[in-house]
């Protein structure tokens, strides 16, 4: 039996990275301290496989690969799409390739939490890492978010029972509300609900930060709550040592969209005149805010990068997944670590499995059921070591557990990028060596 | 030390050299490269790179930039309109990017070599997020590059001084930078960043935290004696409390007041030279008094933190400040307290010729320059890009060395900066010799970087080669060669090839003694287990360790 401690999980942006694993005959057999998803993560490694081919008919990885680079070699204009269940290198790898073919390259923030970012972009961001929020925070808001479902050791960890430096008491030494649509498991943890209509945050914040502003508002309710309610949450938001709003998909992928973000924000830069306020996206499917700082560092930009002019360009509506795909102008797509198909729109969806699509994944999924080819890979953080990022971008080391029969996505990326290469050598040639000044 | 791949040897002939530390001003001298080194003679066939009529210096060192973090990245993140101003396209072998303000990563690595510059220091990484900065300088090519760590309001450093358990303070801040491969030890507003968890500040150097009961003062003397128990090869690097504040010059010399007697590099003086009461109106340059102590204490380095007109970004751990920046400007603004460790802010911002204090900030870094007489202890920087961005060092060069340029600036800037500064008096113009100092052989005995900064026999061959042209900025924006490691990466201002370069960090002795111990602070404090903090050494692309010395073996500016 083979133990490991200190392992870090890869399925969601709380990035627990306290795991321990038990391993015996290659098979992974117990995991400790992780929740329900990540334990079922590593429990889970072998089942569901996917196995390498092409047009449905088994083929070796090395057939495989020669085939991706074929086709990415040939390419017009590509696509390059997923990564979030991957690792940094990874990552950094499937940028290199779409700057050596001139490709879109987009991952699944695209279509979760992008609006975060462009509201980032808009008016930037009060934040903290989630050490202050375990340290500190005595006022915890989540927005339409649902961590007791999709971050389930948040709570635990940083936000709402931790026992930090300041908050002696844990639980005791917070105040937690929950604001949402309807009632949902993460409503149990709130010391208050307040159930707003569908559609009305961009209106709710608006109202909030005039309150902080000072302003009386003639109104007796907004979003379907009374504004009595509301002028009591300004009272605690102001009156908090070190507050926090956390928001998820409920605020980002409902009308407004990242407009219903910069508003959020704003309230919180406002608050600053009375305390500290801070404002944390509950992000990451797996890796995606790796994806999201990789790509930043190396392009500039966050997500739906183009580089078919040979340098980054960003905008989203543009080279954005669900819309290069839903207007049929990408000729091939690579996706990793992605469920493509079962993510976008079915518009979007029909488009990829028109066109030559390759797909690696460890797993079977709905995309790579229809893709053109099929390349099995190491899972990352079980089979293959690697970065993660936690959603609060603090980067953490991803152990290999387990062993197996295929190669990292790194390694698979790294040697489509060589067929590619080989076959576009023009792409590559080195430059010339600079010559005797003095010859 | 990884070893980049070598090539050929080079035989540089007929160029006038300026390498300062072995005292060659401008005089023909051949300097010969073989397998990454400056050596006395070429074993076997070597290329002559005939450099008749151009300027010999060693790869320039910027001691003080913001290239790699996660604060800089948070500001790529922040400003896509920003990066819209320059697209770089990819070329074979190269990278594409974009790059005004904050350059993405590859474009940095080119834009420094393409500079002549060959080593860089990033200047701010909180503990926690170094894994991330090491992951962004591997992506920066062709130069070397270290990392200071943000050590200025570390919660459990206050904790270890209150309790006067200075041998444990020392083991930590040692079990940190061995753990976390960096190379020096930054201070930023040392005291405020934790107030401002709280939504405050510090005035001043005897101030005390809340709830931890030190001063500033003493968390200052604190790493500074650390820093030379340990014998890291660079002094504490401070960002003094008050940055950008009009009166606080006075903190500033109180701060070096403090460590008399100890090496110290204050960080981007500019912008701690203000007088004045606090308020604009009555904003006034004290570059002359900064100048005068510096002057005066052989233990004090500077870099200038130059203004630069145009667009700039600012980045710093100084929460504080940036919100009051956002408060001013009404520009878009990002802040992330960082737990135990800083904090960190984010505010675009434009200098601007017309404005009377941006024009004065301006001169106040011409100030510093000119008035502090040893060029060996004030180093050319623009706190990239608090105060503009590192590509226009070639522009502050000329400013340096052309008073008639300088004259003409002068008249172009709002008109009261010529009454309210020293600058229409000061005629000295910076010698080439000098400017080598400025821009490499100081920063690297500031360092400590032994086989940088010249070009004595054993030393890297880092080497950057400019036209003699008679308009200064011209010269230093385009090198004709720029050697790194033996090898040309760049030839008339344009990269022709590329190399990962190689990260530099302290090679502090590894004391677990105390492992225990920050294992329960960890567990009770942070949110990452201790076991997962440290970076190995295969996690950088490549990588030097720089010998640390004897307590009190590095004393100060003497060779």
């Amino acid at each position: 039996m083979q133990v490991t401690k200190g392992v870090t999980c890869p399925f969601c942006g709380v990035t627990c990275d306290d795991l321990e694993i038990h391993v015996e005959d290659g098979q992974i057999r117990e995991v400790k301290n992780a929740c329900v998803l990540g334990r079922d993560t590593f429990l889970h490694h072998l089942k569901g496989l996917a196995t390498p081919r092409i047009d449905g008919k088994p083929a070796s990885v090395d057939a495989c690969i020669d085939a991706a680079a074929d086709i990415l070699a040939r390419a017009r204009y590509p696509l390059i799409y997923g990564l979030d269940s991957t690792e940094l290198h990874a990552q950094r790898k499937a940028i290199e390739l779409a700057d050596l073919i001139g490709a879109n390259i987009d991952h699944t923030s695209s279509i979760c939490h992008a609006p975060s970012l462009q509201a980032v972009q808009t008016v930037g961001l009060p934040t903290c890492t989630m050490g202050e929020v375990k340290n500190r925070a005595d006022l915890v808001i989540f927005w339409g978010c649902n961590p007791a479902e999709a971050h389930p050791r948040h709570a635990t960890r940083f936000s709402v029972t931790p026992k930090g430096m300041f908050t002696p008491q844990g639980r005791k030494d917070r105040t937690i509300i929950h604001v949402d649509v309807r009632k949902t498991p993460s409503t149990r943890m709130a010391d208050a609900f307040i159930q707003i209509k569908p559609h009305s945050d961009y209106e709710i914040f608006s109202v909030l930060t005039a309150l902080v502003k000072g302003h009386d508002l003639d109104l007796s309710e907004v979003g379907g709550v009374p504004m009595e309610e509301w002028r009591r949450l300004v009272s605690l938001m102001k009156d908090a040592d070190y507050g926090i709003l956390h928001w998820g998909m409920g605020l980002t992928m409902t009308r407004g969209k990242y407009l219903n973000i910069v508003a959020a924000l704003r309230l919180c830069q406002e608050l600053h005149r009375f305390t500290k306020f801070q404002g944390a996206p509950l992000r990451g499917h797996g890796n995606v805010v790796g994806m999201a700082q990789v790509l930043t560092w190396q392009t500039g930009f966050p997500f739906a990068v183009n580089l078919s002019r040979g340098y980054p360009r960003f905008n989203p509506g543009e080279f954005s997944v669900a819309d290069l795909l839903a207007r049929g102008e990408v000729d091939a797509a690579l996706v990793i670590g992605a469920d493509a198909v079962g993510n976008v729109p079915k518009q979007a969806a029909e488009h990829i499995k028109s066109i030559p699509l390759i797909c690696v994944d460890p797993k079977e999924s709905e995309t790579t059921r229809v893709a053109k080819i099929v390349i099995p890979a190491a899972q990352a953080a079980v089979a293959a070591a690697g970065v993660a990022y936690r959603m609060d971008h603090i980067p953490l080391p991803m152990k290999k557990v387990v062993d197996s029969p295929y190669p990292s996505d790194r390694e698979i990326l790294d040697r489509i990028i060589a067929g590619v290469s080989a076959r576009r050598p023009e792409l590559v040639r080195r430059m010339r060596p600079a010559a005797s000044a003095g010859a | 030390m990884t070893q980049a791949p070598r090539t050929q040897a080079f035989r540089i002939r007929g160029g006038r050299v300026y390498d300062p530390a072995n005292g060659i001003d401008g005089s023909v001298k051949e300097i010969c490269v073989e397998d990454g080194r400056v050596v006395r003679e070429c074993r076997g066939a070597a290329e002559v790179i005939d450099a008749t009529g151009l300027v010999v210096m060693p790869g320039g060192i910027d001691i003080h930039t913001h290239v790699a973090s996660p604060a800089v990245n948070a500001a790529r993140a922040l400003r896509p309109e920003d990066h819209r101003a320059n697209c770089c396209p990819r070329r074979p072998g190269l990278r594409s990017g974009v790059g005004n303000t904050i350059p993405s990563t590859f474009n940095t690595g080119y834009l420094y070599a393409r500079l002549g510059y060959t080593t860089i220091m990033e200047a701010a990484t909180p503990p926690i997020g170094t894994r991330h900065t090491h992951e962004e300088l591997n992506d920066i090519p062709i130069v070397d590059k270290g990392c200071y760590l943000l050590m200025g309001n570390n919660e459990f450093l206050m904790r270890y001084i209150k309790a006067g358990e200075m041998d444990k303070l020392k083991q930590y801040v040692g079990w940190l930078v061995t753990s976390l491969k960096a190379y020096g030890l930054k201070l930023v507003n040392p005291g405020g960043v934790e107030q401002w968890k709280h939504g405050k500040d510090v005035e001043g150097l005897d101030d005390r935290i809340d709830h931890f009961d030190v001063t500033p003062r003493q968390i200052i003397q604190a790493l500074a004696w650390a820093n030379e128990e340990l014998g890291l090869p660079h002094s504490i690097h401070i960002h003094a409390n008050r940055l950008g504040i009009p009166g606080n010059c006075g903190v500033t010399l109180e701060t070096l007041r403090a460590l008399e007697g100890r090496r110290v590099h204050l960080a981007h003086v500019q912008f701690h030279s203000y007088g004045g009461d606090g308020g604009w109106s009555g904003f006034t340059s004290r570059a002359k008094d900064l100048a005068d102590y510096v002057n005066a204490h052989p233990n004090v380095t500077v870099d200038v933190g130059q203004v630069v007109f145009g667009d700039a970004t600012t980045i710093t751990a100084d929460g504080p400040w940036q919100y009051r920046l956002h408060k001013l400007t009404k520009n878009k603004w990002y802040n992330s307290d960082v737990e135990i460790e800083t904090g960190s802010g984010i505010v675009p911002y434009v200098y601007r010729e017309k404005n009377f204090v941006n024009a004065l900030q301006w001169a106040i870094g011409l100030e510093t320059f000119l008035l502090i007489d040893d060029p060996w202890r004030v180093y050319l920087s623009t706190d990239h890009p608090n105060a503009g961005p590192f590509v226009f060092y070639p522009w502050v060069i000329k400013l340096l060395m052309d008073a008639p340029f300088r004259a003409e600036m002068l008249k172009r800037v709002h008109p009261r900066v010529a009454s309210r500064s020293l600058l229409p008096g000061l005629t000295r113009e910076y010698t080439l010799n000098e400017i080598a100092i400025v821009t490499r052989a100081g920063p690297a005995r500031a360092l400590g970087l032994r086989n940088k900064g010249h070009l004595g026999v054993g030393a890297d061959a880092d080497v950057a080669i400019y036209p003699d042209a008679r308009d200064r900025e011209e010269m230093f924006e385009r090198p004709v060669y720029v050697f790194k490691d033996g090898r040309i990466v760049v030839r008339d201002g344009e990269v022709v090839e590329t190399c990962p370069g190689r990260t530099l960090y302290a090679d502090v002795p590894a004391d677990d003694r105390l492992i225990k111990e920050i294992g329960d602070l960890f567990q009770a404090y942070y949110t990452v287990e201790v076991e997962n903090f440290p970076i190995p050494l295969e996690d950088l692309a490549g990588h030097e360790a720089i010998p640390v010395g004897r307590p009190g073996a590095r004393a100060g500016e003497s060779r």
